[in-house]
């Protein structure tokens, strides 16, 4: 277990160094790097699902939707969580999104692979619909824009200080995420996604433990569409779109499934590549396109798979050698 | 099994930290940045084209020389959706210290970065996105926002009053469904039915139809005419399919059905459709004659409104720049001259209402096939039939009455004359 102790260090400093190295960039990294990690945090749900329950959600971005649209709602109509119970809008977005998930995973649930595939996708573009179509509520195509953040003592409008928070949500819900899938639970969601039949026959209710895991799925979503109001101050449908979902579901095949921090990694890159190469270079899309045929193509196991199969690597050619030098002795 | 690679991700995450940490150079002195923001990749890419060209030709024209000051022209791909464009909007003002922000298609890219220059108090200038609240209902919220191009209903109210001129007593409107269809057939409606006329069917086919089979058929047969309002590919195909139906009533459209955008690509079907806006590449007047032929020479193709509005754009901050002898003269002062501002442009004469948005003439146009400016091959123009000088926003109707009714929608105007 020690390795494991070694690891979490290793997030600890990696999340203390952005936490350090950011708020020294110019703003508009420092805003960069908030919308990636708050979209991490979207990206790590997918991952509990595609990678720890092996359920491939493809509409995942309608609970971001329904935190966002809360978020901007609430704001805009009722002037509520621009203050103090900007806390409690964090917790009616979860609320809000696990509810839509409650209700959709009811659906969805009862069907695994390229089916529940679908059936996420058909069931993210109705949201999709909603926001696109319910123009007195979500304001249509256009939209609803949100006139700054909340401020209580602290003044989110700052961007490093909004940063912070977001920063300080992203770990919490790493941890959070991260005690899940080592949970007992946790362990019996792998144990569905290595072989289902075989939980069943062990007396698990394996639709009642995938039912909880996408209700939480889709919490950690909502919680996700709060933070990313803020960070744009903007709600569209563009935010509940399939490419939403499908860039969420992309960051974590990239990173690496099954691996939470992968999913961020996977974020941090497209993020990097989409909002900031782009303002570079005008090919930045062979670059990004290129990125995940690679990646699919020689490392189905995503960026966080790298070391394991370098150490393959090594184990395997060390054996050859050892084989190559007995050879001439046995013969 | 995959949490054991848990331990080697402090390298990557920096990794990737420290590359976003690598800033673009700090923009030496006495230059005006200008930012813009246009749709470059993405379904809406030819477009965004036609935007960052008319601009490019008036920098080209003046040497990028703005009465002294030299202009620095920075292009941003905002993806035509609203909070990319939120995110460059952003990288240009912090990272670039851009003086004012230019562009945005859409209109919900327009409300999308109206706010941003409210909040980081630096000028945005459309003049594209064409959303009528940022320059009727919500002005107040958007001190340093200016409109250089148009209100999605602005061409549309004296076009109401044309149709009722010409004898038309019931039409039926077919729109794209989202804001800008609503604001182009609802400026039309108000003031069709102002002057007595009735529209007898409103139909909103979602934005991206291709097959309009579900929708011609049901177009009411007693009216005397059909107002239509497409945008991007959806005009194409309307037309060709209405008049593979057979349809033999007069057909309308908003600017958009038949913008030089589109009508190169068009087909003979379209001959005698009307529409209003307050360009058309066919205006008889030596600027425009002059910019059509270096425009096409330049990009091989007739220039749109998007490119006009553009070039004209420019044109407009180099004036304010010039007459500051080389200087910007600082945000506030900035909105409050160009607001002021009186030229002369290729689409006509060209001023500010108090609301910062244009007060342009309004060209009632015709598509017909003929040889225009000496070219030789018979080609599509948009022959302007009648023109309808200093057009405000608010049209033939009183502002404060105006402003008191909700914002054009798929329920306002009420359709009163449908069933």
């Amino acid at each position: 277990m020690t390795s494991q102790g070694i690891k979490v260090l290793a997030v600890a400093a990696a999340l203390a160094a952005i936490a350090i190295v950011v708020p020294n960039t110019n703003s508009f990294i420092i805003l960069l790097t908030t919308r990636a990690l708050a979209f991490s945090i979207l990206v790590m749900s997918v991952d509990v699902l595609l990678g720890y329950t092996g359920l491939p959600s493809l509409g995942q971005a309608a609970y971001l939707g329904a935190g966002a649209y809360l978020t901007a709602i609430l704001a805009t109509r009722y002037q509520f969580g621009l203050g103090y119970d900007f806390w409690l809008v964090v917790v009616l977005g979860i609320l809000i999104a696990a509810a839509l998930a409650a209700v959709f995973g009811l659906l969805a649930i009862r069907a695994t692979g390229v089916y529940f595939l679908m059936i996420t996708l058909a069931l993210g573009q109705c949201a999709w619909g909603l926001a696109y179509r319910w123009n007195s509520l979500t304001g249509g195509d256009n939209g609803i824009n949100l006139r700054g953040r909340p401020k209580f003592g602290i003044d989110l409008a700052n961007e490093v200080t909004f940063f912070y928070l977001v920063l300080g949500f992203f770990a919490v819900s790493l941890l959070l995420m991260y005690t899940l899938v080592r949970s007992p639970f946790g362990r019996s969601l792998t144990g569905i996604r290595e072989r289902e039949l075989r939980m069943k026959i062990l007396g698990y209710n394996t639709w009642l433990h995938k039912y909880i895991a996408f209700i939480i799925a889709g919490g950690f979503g909502g919680l996700a569409g709060v933070l990313w109001a803020h960070t744009a101050g903007i709600v569209s449908p563009e935010n509940v779109v399939l490419t939403t979902s499908v860039d969420a579901l992309l960051m974590a095949v990239l990173g690496g499934a099954g691996t939470l921090v992968g999913g961020v990694i996977g974020a941090l890159i497209v993020f990097g590549l989409r909002e900031y190469l782009s303002t570079l270079v005008p090919w930045w899309q062979y670059v990004l396109g290129a990125v995940y045929v690679l990646t699919i193509l020689y490392l189905p196991t995503g960026l966080m798979g790298i070391p394991e199969r370098i150490r393959q690597r090594q184990t395997l050619s060390g054996k050859r050698e050892d084989v190559k030098k007995i050879a001439p002795v046995t013969s | 099994m995959t949490s054991t690679l848990l331990r080697r991700l402090g390298w990557p995450l920096l990794g990737s930290v420290v590359a976003l940490g690598l800033t673009a150079p700090a923009s030496a002195a006495e230059e005006l940045r200008i930012g813009f923001v246009a749709p470059i990749t993405g379904l809406f890419a030819q477009v965004g084209k036609d935007m960052v060209d008319g601009f490019q030709l008036y920098l080209d024209d003046v040497n990028s020389d703005f009465g002294g000051a030299k202009v620095k022209f920075i292009v941003e791909d905002e993806q035509a959706k609203p909070d990319t464009a939120v995110t460059r909007a952003k990288k240009l003002i912090l990272q670039d210290h851009v003086h004012m922000l230019v562009g945005g298609l859409l209109a919900s890219s327009g409300y999308a970065l109206a706010p941003v220059s409210t909040a980081d108090k630096t000028v945005y200038i459309a003049p594209v996105s064409a959303a009528d609240d940022l320059t009727q209902r919500d002005l107040p919220k958007y001190p340093y926002f200016i409109r250089t191009g148009w209100t999605s209903s602005q061409p549309s109210h004296p076009f109401g009053q044309w149709a009722c001129d010409q004898g038309y007593k019931k039409i039926a409107a077919i729109g794209a469904d989202y804001a800008f269809g609503y604001e182009v057939v609802g400026g039309f409606q108000r003031a069709f039915e102002a002057c007595g006329g009735q529209i007898v069917q409103k139909i909103w086919p979602p934005i991206g139809t291709k097959d309009f089979g579900p929708y011609i058929p049901t177009l009411r047969q007693d009216a005397d005419a059909i107002f239509t309002l497409m945008v991007g590919p959806m005009s194409l195909q309307f037309p060709k399919q209405l008049a593979a139906s057979g349809n033999t009533k007069p057909v309308l459209g908003g600017g958009t059905s038949y913008d030089e955008f589109v009508l190169p690509s068009m087909g003979d079907e379209v001959i005698g459709h009307v529409s209003a806006l307050q360009y058309s590449a066919a205006l008889e007047n030596p600027k425009n004659e002059a910019f059509v032929k270096k425009y096409r020479a330049k990009f091989g193709k007739v220039p749109s409104y998007y490119s006009e509005t553009n070039y004209t754009t420019a044109q407009m901050i180099h004036e304010i720049i010039k007459n500051n002898k080389g200087n910007f003269p600082g945000q506030e002062e900035f909105v409050k001259q160009l607001a002021a501002l009186k030229l002369d442009t290729i689409r006509g004469p060209v001023s500010i209402d108090e609301m910062r948005n244009p007060v342009q003439n309004i060209y009632l146009k015709k598509v017909e096939k003929k040889k225009m400016f000496g070219y030789d091959k018979e080609e599509l123009w948009n022959t302007v039939i009648k023109t309808y000088p200093n057009v405000t926003q608010f049209g033939q109707f009183n502002k404060e009455e105006f402003l008191k009714t909700p914002v054009y929608s798929r329920d306002f105007p009420p359709c009163k004359f449908c069933n």
